[in-house]
């Protein structure tokens, strides 16, 4: 064993996966599954029946009293003060120069408690940012080791987890609303939220419960184990963005294209900053792509235009919906067009792709 | 799986000698630790092969990786249908995932590649 697989986390899944049989590879410091039976099948299964995914390895805060909300508010984009219990929202921790410290969602469990669930590879960085920048009178936990998270994805996710759990408790809950409930008597917090496209749920629950809880919703007719791969390939066709690879703390939401998710009308760290660079512009913005044919792109691969650089792609893969290259990149705005044609240089022949907004899978009506 | 009537190279390619021709492809190991292979650059026909330099790529959902020429000589004939099929290489490697077919050069360089067993033991080191 080498020091490097020595040093990796393990989920409360580990022993499950290698029971699967799954590629273990090492992520954001995690040993993870990045495929049980192969990246395609378990993509196409998750975006036809239901996948189910290990993230227990991602972090959760909580912050509560009577100052969280308005703590809450001034750390995180989105707008907090209207959220009801039962809501959640996206949107990202800025720094002071509006730079993306990560993107996490927000969950209002009651008035003055607050879940804030954060990237895995972030997770340290965010605590010790957010315990900073909140008030003295805000209580703050860290309890990403004490909580497990599974995702279940795809068409027949709200089937199943509504047999599961009694089906009343899942009728209308809407995207990004969470609710309580229980599943072989264990209780679960379930947000009807997910990064692949599909109908989809998040599980939060004791992580006691790990083994059970996989092995009852494995069992489950259509469900089927989905590794780090496919997830990736899931969200790209989403062109729904990943930390580290499409957004960090050089570029800010307005050149990530991702200002939806900012709600300018609060005070909040790095607003004055944003303000600037949303008024002045911005020379690159985060563009999707789509490759000419199966070749694909990969991150850090140049665009070019002859022998100028006009952007850099950030995430790039191969669809298994589109059978083509697809990806995100940082384009020169005056190139950024739907409908453009653009050059990848990948060291090669060169790759042909035309610039696209996602999402680049359209599920068919 | 390594078939008894193959030889093989250090880079995971295998090749079935018949005379002056032989068929080239890429081994199980090969398209295992691929992964689903999603795109296959083939060399082109009547291309000239030098033994142990890049004919092509073969990519996988996460990754590219060459794929070297087994002996020297020219192509006769590529497998076209992996162009839009290409998950055949993990499907069938020594079958319907064959590669090209070539016209060999110098007959003695496929007496310096692995058999069958050295290759087993090849990847036995390897691990």
């Amino acid at each position: 064993m080498s020091d490097t697989e020595q040093t990796l986390r393990k989920t409360f899944l580990y022993e499950k996966h290698l029971e699967a049989g799954a590629r273990m590879v090492p992520f954001a410091g995690w040993d993870m599954p990045v495929q049980y039976t192969g990246i395609i099948e378990e993509h196409i299964h998750t975006r036809e029946k239901a996948g189910l995914f290990d993230i227990c390895h991602m972090g959760e805060f909580i912050l509560s009293g009577d100052s969280a909300a308005e703590d809450v508010d001034r750390i995180v984009t989105c707008r907090v003060d209207d959220m009801p219990e039962g809501k959640c929202r996206y949107g990202f921790l800025l720094n002071e120069e509006g730079g993306i410290i990560d993107d996490l969602i927000v969950f209002r469990l009651s008035l003055s408690e607050f879940m804030l669930v954060v990237n895995s590879g972030t997770t340290e960085k965010d605590s010790l940012w957010i315990q900073r920048n909140i008030s003295r009178n805000t209580g703050f936990t860290d309890i990403s080791d004490k909580t497990a998270k599974l995702d279940l994805q795809g068409p027949l996710s709200g089937l199943i987890l509504g047999e599961l759990t009694g089906k009343d408790v899942l009728k209308g809950l809407g995207r990004f609303c969470f609710t309580r409930a229980e599943i072989s008597g264990v209780e679960i917090l379930l947000s009807r939220t997910g990064y692949t496209g599909e109908t989809g749920y998040e599980l939060f629950f004791s992580p006691e419960h790990s083994f059970r809880m996989w092995e009852t919703l494995l069992e489950s007719g259509g469900v089927k184990p989905v590794g780090l791969g496919a997830r990736d390939t899931l969200r790209l066709e989403m062109g729904y963005s990943l930390y580290g690879n499409d957004i960090d703390e050089s570029h800010t939401p307005v050149e990530a294209d991702l200002m939806r998710f900012v709600f300018m009308d609060k005070d909040f760290i790095g607003r004055d900053k944003l303000a600037g660079a949303k008024k002045q512009g911005t020379k690159r913005v985060l563009t999707g792509f789509v490759c000419e044919g199966r070749k694909s792109a990969r991150s850090h691969y140049k665009i070019m235009s002859g022998t100028y650089e006009k952007g850099e792609v950030t995430s790039g893969a191969f669809s298994p919906c589109l059978k083509k290259g697809i990806g995100l990149c940082y384009l020169d705005r005056d190139r950024a067009s739907a409908g453009g044609e653009i050059y990848i240089d990948d060291g090669r022949s060169g790759i042909k792709a035309e610039v696209a907004a996602p999402p680049f899978y359209k599920r068919e009506a | 799986m390594i078939p008894g009537d193959l030889k093989y190279t250090s880079e995971h390619e295998w090749v079935r000698v018949k005379g002056d021709e032989a068929v080239v492809g890429i081994t199980d190991h090969a398209q295992s630790a691929l992964g689903d292979i999603t795109f296959i650059e083939l060399p082109g026909e009547g291309d000239t092969l030098t033994a142990g330099e890049s004919m092509g790529t073969v990519e996988s959902v996460k990754a590219a990786s060459d794929i070297y020429a087994p002996l020297s000589g020219s192509v006769i004939e590529v497998n076209s249908a992996l162009e839009d099929a290409p998950e055949a290489i993990n499907a069938s490697p020594y079958e319907k995932g064959w590669i090209c077919r070539m016209k060999i050069s110098d007959k003695a360089e496929a007496d310096s590649l692995m058999d069958a067993s050295g290759y087993q033991k090849y990847l036995k080191e390897s691990e």
